[in-house]
């Protein structure tokens, strides 16, 4: 093009979100959450190194509502994470590419996501 | 570089309101995009009031009655009016797809009426395809024979063989899927897009084609083929109903196999 001051068309602001591109933008969302959280847990159970009550200060922070609030939503990205991930295995063999079974399928890793938070977190309540 | 926000010459505004002047009770009000090379404005959203009792089916037949009723200088590509040729694609209701074929009774409320996204607008409805034809060209769209030339016979087909074409040589490029795709938004001057690769797959799938590894290498590339992650948008939004995200993931699995 010769002008350069040509106007670029709008495309995040008009374009209607899709399913899959919900499922999509919050997959990669979720994998960076998971993997800062990975690190965190990691140097928690480092400090375990330096004493008991180095331990206890996050342990405390899990206690309070907040914690626990993280902790819950740290189930959900996980659970999230892994199921939608299995979609993804599942398309690098060449399967599930259909518009119907793709979004079945995502909707089912977000039911499912919902129904094994709930189950970690009774796991977690010495429920079973 | 990703880049969320429209750049400051490409804001949109509020523009013109045509207020309807035939008294009719079915009124739909039609947003539609304009930019005018002409002046150095902003592009900006014009609002019509049309008439539907007096106008065809599809998104298109209002754009016409526009053109021909409101504004004469409304912009926009068309041909064949089928859904063939695939002049007339365009965002429609959030959605890329043809206006041709796209009915406006599917559409609850105000009528809201885009270019293709992420493209250099030309004038009003119109973006510049040039970077996806020169993609397109990229990647030999044409049948590479190992023949010399002397050959007396035609390079035959079995009927199994020319099944394995159906549901890609439909594509009509109308750059629906590419330009719906957030990867080729943000990448577009490397990532191929789902159109072009669903035509690379086409060439590769053709028992004809005598180039099948050298296809497959050239497409190898983290840029060219891999930005692909599976967001299906483009499969979403082909008013062919064609699956770019399938062919994508077939060239991909073809190259993890062989």
């Amino acid at each position: 093009m010769e002008e350069k001051n040509n106007p670029l068309s709008p495309h995040l602001q008009i374009y209607r979100w899709q399913i899959s591109s919900l499922l999509s933008i919050t997959h990669r969302i979720v994998g960076v959450i998971n993997i800062i959280a990975i690190t965190i847990i990691c140097f928690w159970s480092l400090s375990l190194l330096l004493g008991a009550e180095n331990y206890l200060i996050i342990n405390n922070f899990f206690q309070s509502f907040f914690g626990k609030f993280v902790a819950v939503g740290l189930c959900w990205t996980f659970s999230f994470h892994i199921l939608n991930e299995l979609r993804h295995l599942v398309w690098d063999l060449g399967y599930g590419f259909d518009l119907k079974i793709s979004k079945i399928t995502g909707v089912l890793a977000l039911v499912g996501s919902f129904v094994l938070t709930v189950l970690f977190y009774l796991i977690g309540k010495n429920i079973f | 570089m990703v880049k969320f926000n429209l750049p400051q010459s490409s804001k949109i505004e509020v523009g013109k309101f045509y207020k309807d002047k035939t008294n009719s009770k079915n009124l739909k009000k039609v947003n539609v995009y304009r930019w005018d090379p002409s002046t150095k404005q902003n592009p900006r959203v014009d609002t019509f009031e049309v008439d539907m009792d007096n106008c065809g089916p599809k998104v298109l037949d209002i754009l016409f009655k526009i053109k021909n009723e409101l504004d004469p200088s409304l912009t926009f590509r068309r041909s064949c009016a089928h859904g063939v040729c695939g002049s007339c694609a365009m965002n429609i209701d959030g959605v890329n797809t043809l206006a041709c074929i796209k009915s406006h009774s599917d559409i609850n409320g105000d009528l809201n009426v885009y270019p293709l996204p992420h493209l250099k607008v030309v004038k009003d409805l119109i973006g510049d395809l040039t970077t996806l034809y020169k993609q397109y060209e990229s990647i030999k769209p044409w049948l590479q024979t190992e023949q010399t030339g002397k050959e007396k016979e035609e390079i035959r087909q079995s009927q199994k063989d020319r099944e394995k074409l159906d549901g890609y040589y439909e594509c009509i490029l109308c750059a629906c899927c590419s330009t719906s795709c957030p990867s080729y938004w943000w990448n577009g001057d490397k990532y191929l897009g789902p159109a072009v690769l669903l035509q690379a797959y086409r060439w590769i799938n053709d028992s004809r084609d005598g180039d099948k590894k050298e296809r497959l290498k050239k497409v190898a590339d983290e840029l060219k083929l891999y930005r692909c992650h599976t967001i299906m948008n483009c499969t979403n939004s082909c008013p062919k109903g064609l699956n770019p995200a399938k062919a994508i993931g077939s060239i991909k699995k073809m190259l993890a196999t062989s």
